[in-house]
């Protein structure tokens, strides 16, 4: 489905990301604003008051894509937009490691800010993967954030 | 059937998929789970946090009511962490 939008990439992927080049991709025809985000790991965690050594990121193949497709197909519908971008790593990473691409480009800015900010309160909470946190041999899956189901407020219609 | 599970519903029933012979009786997710809670103890997990399991039938958001067949993949797990 994809394939039939070429301003629309989304990648899972091990390998990292290099985000200049993800910034040329996002500037179609009639771009004006580029908006980014990018999750990287922390090596702290504050809820546990522990060092992190590394973390695991899991999905389910297939459906996240799907997910993911869904949620950017969306913020089409919403907002005037030139070209999304989503890219998340899966594996094994290391903290200050980049997670997570969310690239949106538009006309004008607030669309491309609104439509940033959107993709990843959606992704958050829609798309299937799951953290596992790694120190001295104990594994902690990470837990559901509640803030981020009410950072999803802000956009019901 | 394809059985999924993710996360640390993974790690409990100790394997990340199986296939099993859907009985003709089991109409839907709920009774599926309960079915599989007789099978072995292992799946009493999915039975106690039900509240908090998302479930998927062939890779979308589905709920516990929803009809199911020997056909479909159905998947286990906890709300996401990614991003």
């Amino acid at each position: 489905m994809i394939k039939n939008f070429p301003f629309i990439k989304i990648k899972i992927q091990n390998e990292d990301f290099d985000v200049s080049d993800e910034i040329k991709f996002l500037h179609q025809k009639n771009t004006g604003a580029i908006v980014n985000f990018i999750g990287v790991v922390r090596g702290y965690d504050e809820k546990n008051n522990e060092i992190i050594n590394s973390m695991t990121l899991e999905h389910y193949p297939g459906m996240t894509e799907s997910e993911i497709e869904k949620i950017v197909f969306e913020s089409f519908q919403r907002w005037e937009l030139t070209g999304v971008t989503v890219i998340h790593r899966v594996g094994n990473l290391k903290p200050s490691d980049q997670i997570v691409f969310v690239g949106v480009s538009s006309k004008h800015r607030q669309n491309a800010f609104d439509g940033c900010n959107f993709i990843m309160d959606w992704l958050k909470t829609k798309a299937p993967f799951w953290k596992v946190e790694e120190n001295n041999n104990k594994k902690n899956w990470v837990s559901f954030n509640e803030n981020d189901n009410q950072a999803l407020k802000k956009w019901e219609e | 059937m394809i059985i999924k599970y993710f996360s640390w519903i993974k790690d409990h029933v100790g394997k990340s998929e199986e296939q099993i012979e859907l009985p003709d009786h089991i109409n839907n997710v709920n009774e599926l789970i309960n079915y599989l809670n007789e099978l072995d103890k292992k799946y009493s997990l999915i039975l106690e946090k039900k509240k908090l399991i998302k479930i998927a039938i062939n890779k979308t958001y589905s709920s516990f009511d929803t009809n199911i067949s020997n056909n479909d993949e159905i998947a286990f797990f906890p709300p996401v962490t990614g991003g």
